[in-house]
């Protein structure tokens, strides 16, 4: 089984700051994280190399120090890494980035199955995976909280909803992404380390995944941020309860009351 | 579709809504979606559509005319038992094909944000997620998407000027459905689904909803959050009673989840849920910036702990001193059972 591996750095999420003449996130001079979310997605992928065999191929698309999260990954059990990068990937939005991702994907040959986080806790956005599924015309399964049963041919996957969950059936080639209640990531040994370390990290480039420059970076992407701004400010007038048990909830219930929220 | 000479901006009309639609019935958030739709519709001169994929659905339009709807397109076919990503947006790619509406919308739940995503790259088109907050351009129809990024440390504003139709997931509980005028009217229009071959390639084969479990954090006005503090799993179960008696939603901090004490569904935070319910009673959760992330932007946020000095006691809007195993109980006491 060949298993992509997306994953993305993202920046510590109390460091956020935004590029007030860009408009876009500021990645220079932040200290940054493997997306918590792709752990997860890593650790199936080689959960399921340890049962099919074949291999675990990790990418990413970003700056070159993204090359960090990637040897992350690598020292978490993945085979490989290749990294996304060139100044034309720039501003790539999700429809962008789910567009490269594929052309990478396709020039590697294609996988078996792919694997994503749930969201990025940078954008939020969760449409990443979709976005690869659509692109490279494959079924998809999001949310997956548990990989129930799988065969070199078939995955079956229990997707978390609101209201429970379903199970469905994919046939392979497909894309799934995970939330973290799919695994225990395992920490990496030393061996491990030392060996993603010293690891090459071939870097690919909008040419040499066939992409359409037309269709990747700011000039590709449908969206564009066009503001950025504080959240509105918390109302400052907070109240301290203190007190007795029945005194303390008799005020809190009073509180909610008058707010007509019981 | 990116506009150009000859795909024009104008050819593209009205707002659409997504319905949501969960066990067979269309979800509240729907008519959330509608309201905010009438009003951009009203800018803008046109009308709001909602589009339902269903199984047995076609009774459920006259709700959603009653509430703002001019026109409903329903697709009732068995395949749309289940979630079916990959059906549902190829059904809808041939209806914004066919129909051709300048914005839609669709809420911001599991299957909203796993189906949107694959329409915008099908239809070649923009897509905001999780929004809480639109207006529109009266002049062009782009849509202002105001969303958090950042986990609510920052607040975004996004355009698609050079794209049609503008998608948009939406938050549920953020905007306001209208009140149900049954004298209104719209048109039904029916349509079928198309089978097609790639269909075979993801089955349903089973699904379970429960109401017992149901966590549906997304969707809840009042929710009551639990951490290292409640001690074990007996202590969700003083939440429970109290949620049950407002009418809310248990949550859980990521040590809660994490210790077994509640099954992962109900974690908020960074690697759970990100909420935005109107009321948030953390208790005996410190506030780390992880769960914070998660939950800051809901309206009135409450927190409960022993030690006055947490950081979610310092975000707090109503912050209680005490301790909650002798606060809940009196709380639930002096609640009336409804
Ligand atoms: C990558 C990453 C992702 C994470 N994602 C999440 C996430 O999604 N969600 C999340 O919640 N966390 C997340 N965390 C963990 C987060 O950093 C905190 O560890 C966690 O939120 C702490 O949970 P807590 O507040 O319940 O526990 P604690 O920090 O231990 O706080 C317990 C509180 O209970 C109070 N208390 C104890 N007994 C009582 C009593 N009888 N009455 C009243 N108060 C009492 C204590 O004073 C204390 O304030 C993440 C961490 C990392 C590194
Ligand atoms: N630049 C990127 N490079 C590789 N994978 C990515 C990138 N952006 C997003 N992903 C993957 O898509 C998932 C969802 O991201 P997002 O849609 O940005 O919330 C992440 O958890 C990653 O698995």
């Amino acid at each position: 089984m060949r298993i992509v591996v997306c994953i993305k750095q993202v920046p510590a999420t109390n460091d956020a700051s935004i590029d007030p003449e860009t408009k876009r996130i500021v990645r220079e001079g932040v200290k940054a994280i493997l997306n918590p979310f792709d752990t997860y997605a890593v650790e199936e992928g080689v959960l399921l190399r340890e049962r099919f065999g074949g291999e675990v191929v990790v990418l990413s698309m970003g700056p070159p120090k993204a090359e960090a999260v990637l040897r992350e990954a690598v020292s978490q059990g993945a085979d490989r890494a290749i990294l996304l990068s060139h100044r034309a990937f720039g501003g790539s939005d999700t429809w962008a980035t789910s567009y490269a991702l594929a052309c990478a994907i396709r020039k590697l040959g294609g996988a078996d199955l792919v694997i994503c986080g749930k969201q990025a806790v940078d954008g939020d956005t969760a449409q990443v995976g979709p976005g690869i599924a659509a692109h490279l015309g494959w079924p998809q399964a999001t949310h997956v909280m548990q990989v129930r049963s799988a065969t070199p041919e078939t995955l079956v996957a229990v997707r978390m909803h609101e209201d429970g969950y379903d199970v469905c059936e994919l046939t392979l080639p497909a894309v799934i992404t995970v939330v973290k209640d799919i695994n225990s990531p395992r920490v990496p040994t030393l061996r491990g380390r030392l060996a993603s370390q010293k690891m090459e990290i071939p870097v690919w480039t909008p040419e040499m995944i066939g992409a359409d420059t037309a269709k990747i970076g700011l000039d590709g992407s449908p969206t564009r941020v066009v503001k950025t701004e504080p959240p509105p400010p918390r109302n400052k007038a907070s109240r301290r309860i203190t007190g007795s048990p029945d005194v303390c909830a008799a005020e809190l219930l009073h509180e909610l009351r008058t707010r007509s929220l019981v | 579709m990116r506009l150009n000479p000859a795909v024009a901006r104008g050819a593209f009309r009205n707002v659409w809504v997504v319905a949501e639609v969960l066990s067979g019935h269309i979800q509240p958030v729907t008519h959330e979606l509608v309201g905010a739709a009438r009003a951009l519709a009203d800018v803008r001169g046109s009308e709001v559509w909602a589009i339902v994929l269903g199984s047995g659905v076609a009774g459920q339009t006259g709700g959603l005319i009653a509430c703002g709807c001019d026109a409903v397109i329903v697709v009732d076919d068995p395949a749309f038992a289940a979630f079916n990503d990959e059906a549902a947006a190829r059904t809808l790619v041939q209806l914004i094909d066919k129909y051709r509406p300048e914005s839609v919308l669709c809420g911001a739940t599991t299957c909203g944000r796993a189906l949107i995503p694959r329409v915008a790259v099908l239809a070649d088109c923009g897509l905001t997620a999780d929004c809480t907050g639109l207006a529109i351009d009266p002049d062009n129809g782009d849509l202002l998407q105001t969303r958090p990024a950042f986990g609510g440390n920052i607040m975004a504003t996004i355009r698609c000027s050079n794209h049609r139709p503008q998608l948009a997931t939406v938050r549920p509980r953020v905007m306001k459905a209208l009140d149900a005028d049954p004298r209104r009217t719209g048109r039904v229009i029916r349509e079928p689904l198309t089978p097609d071959p790639s269909d075979a390639l993801k089955r349903v084969i089973e699904v379970f909803h429960s109401t017992e479990t149901a966590v549906n954090l997304g969707d809840a006005s009042f929710i009551i959050s639990g951490g290292r503090g409640l001690k074990g799993p007996e202590g969700f179960n003083l939440l429970r009673q109290l949620a049950s008696r407002v009418g809310g939603a248990v949550g859980a901090s990521r040590a809660a989840v994490d210790a077994g004490w509640i099954p992962y569904a109900h974690q908020v935070g960074q690697t759970g849920q990100t909420v935005q319910s109107k009321v948030y009673m953390a208790c005996a959760i410190s506030g780390q910036i992880q769960h914070l992330v998660g939950m800051q932007s809901c309206d009135l946020i409450i927190a409960l702990d022993k030690n006055p000095d947490t950081p979610m006691m310092q975000i707090a809007d109503i912050a209680i001193v005490g301790d909650l195993f002798e606060i809940l109980p009196e709380l639930i006491r002096q609640i009336p059972a409804t």
